[in-house]
């Protein structure tokens, strides 16, 4: 009987002390869970991809990595486009297609062509951000206008964000050392410009702006279109957002 | 304090000793030693946000030219290219808006240039303006017949296939080839030169395919066309809902 109380006793207050250590270093689950609405009255910004407008071009990737300083090597991008190739087989490829690269050339009588297009990608920011979960030093973050950054000062190279990555926008940076990826151009947006991919691009298949804006070029895109993000399933939220998407394309 | 250690047996005192001492050095290395920038994340975020909006800006913006360059850009404004920022041709311009004398954007008059949005290929979206870079006036520069900041051709076209290449090229391999475009299509003057005002017909009724597709069709180039009874052949719809006419896919 006694054994029995004592037991409980110290069941209970390990319990709660359990809960009040959480508490204070703030890992409850509810705590880490709560998704956070869009602030209204506030910057949130999102970007917008007409897949039937996209033309692969590369002027945006062209354009990104002189903005950007991103490296001139062909595997270090933040914005890129890939080709899709559907046949009537079945079968899919998937080519990214590189800057002032001669693209080749299927015969227009290619009867095994069923569909080929371009899908413009780039960093999702998304609004619940894996990359920023799984930062060991809390180098990567999300801005208040939802945009997601990197700390090139605090980051360590560890590249565990580029492999959290769902979409595969992030590289590490060869003279740097650290994580890099689009940030939507945050120096240009921040002044009122547009990211330098969609002031380049040609045909207006990329889109960008405040969500949160009544009526703007993309809010627009998404009364206008039927919406779809990338790899819905995850959780991850983009606030990258595709019209007329392919389901081949993940 | 003595007494407090002798209840403990002497290697559990030198133990917690040590613990305690370890304790007072992490205290005072945590709270002392580190300084408030390394520890405070948000003020670290504060920092990026701040670096990350102080990187220099290359591309202008096309307002900017439009300050100095007003003639072309109300040029532009009118043309197929309205919605084109200078800077997609010229490349960056940031540079040139702060020193226009000294640093002057490029002019991409090279005949490599314009194929980069305007060469064929197949999964570019229907309807956008192609060519094929090697057939389409060879060794000619782009700008000597079209106007980059107003482009149209330089002659009305005597052939569909000036703007319609891509139907053309897919008829070309089709069973259709022997058509003419007129055959299907009636096509006013002045479509060649307002295409979009004024457009081509397109044939409206089952009968039209009939007229070479039925079976007792009196059309005198349908003597080998594939035949079919219009009562019985797919009733509910036209035609061209299951088969695409540039390039019937009905295979012998």
């Amino acid at each position: 009987m006694n054994g029995r109380r004592t037991f409980l006793r110290g069941f209970v207050s390990v319990l709660l002390s359990g809960g009040a250590i959480g508490g204070i270093l703030e890992i409850l689950p509810s705590k880490a869970d709560a998704r956070e609405v869009p602030p209204k009255g506030q910057k949130w910004y999102g970007f917008g991809v007409s897949v039937d407008k996209c033309i692969g071009c590369a002027r945006c990737m062209e354009a990104c990595k002189n903005e950007n300083n991103v490296p001139r090597e062909p595997f270090f991008f933040r914005t890129w486009v890939e080709r899709y190739i559907t046949r009537k087989n079945g079968t899919t490829v998937v080519k990214a297609i590189g800057p002032n690269e001669e693209q080749l050339q299927e015969a227009a009588s290619d009867k095994s062509i069923l569909r080929s297009f371009f899908v413009p990608k780039l960093c999702n920011q998304c609004a619940s951000p894996p990359c920023v979960q799984v930062c060991p030093v809390g180098a990567t973050f999300q801005t208040k206008d939802g945009v997601v950054l990197v700390n090139e000062k605090t980051c360590i190279g560890c590249r565990y964000c580029i492999q959290a990555c769902p979409y595969g926008a992030r590289y590490l940076h060869p003279v740097t050392h650290t994580a890099d990826k689009c940030t939507f151009c945050y120096h240009r947006i921040s002044h009122g410009l547009l990211p330098a991919c969609v002031e380049v691009c040609p045909t207006q298949a990329r889109v960008f702006g405040d969500l949160n804006a009544a009526a703007s070029p993309m809010s627009r895109f998404l009364r206008m279109n039927k919406i779809h993000v990338l790899k819905p399933g995850l959780n991850t939220e983009p606030k990258v957002y595709y019209a007329s998407l392919d389901g081949e394309v993940r | 304090m003595g007494k407090f250690f002798e209840r403990f047996p002497d290697p559990l005192a030198r133990l917690i000793v040590v613990v305690l001492a370890l304790a007072v050095v992490g205290v005072v290395v945590v709270f002392g030693l580190i300084p408030e920038s390394m520890m405070d994340v948000k003020a670290q975020w504060a920092d990026a946000v701040k670096r990350e909006e102080a990187r220099p800006i290359k591309y202008a913006g096309f307002h900017a030219c439009a300050e100095c360059h007003e003639e072309l850009y109300d040029t532009k404004k009118k043309g197929y290219h309205r919605d084109l920022s200078c800077e997609t041709c010229h490349g960056a311009a940031k540079a040139h808006t702060e020193d226009p004398d000294k640093v002057k954007p490029e002019i991409p008059a090279q005949r490599a240039f314009c194929p980069q949005c305007h060469a064929y290929n197949p999964s570019r979206p229907r309807g956008f303006p192609m060519i094929n870079p090697v057939a389409h006036n060879p060794l000619k520069a782009c700008a000597s017949c079209h106007n980059p900041h107003d482009p149209k051709p330089p002659t009305t076209p005597k052939e569909c296939s000036a703007c319609h290449g891509e139907i053309a090229r897919m008829k070309a391999v089709s069973h259709h080839v022997q058509l003419a475009c007129t055959k299907c299509h009636d096509v006013p003057q002045r479509h060649k030169v307002s295409p979009r005002s004024v457009r081509p017909s397109k044939p409206q009724t089952r009968e039209f395919c009939g007229k070479c597709h039925g079976k007792d069709a009196t059309d005198k180039m349908a003597k080998n066309a594939p035949k079919i009874d219009l009562a019985q052949h797919g009733e509910k719809y036209v035609c061209w809902q299951c088969h695409y006419p540039h390039s019937p896919e009905v295979e012998q």
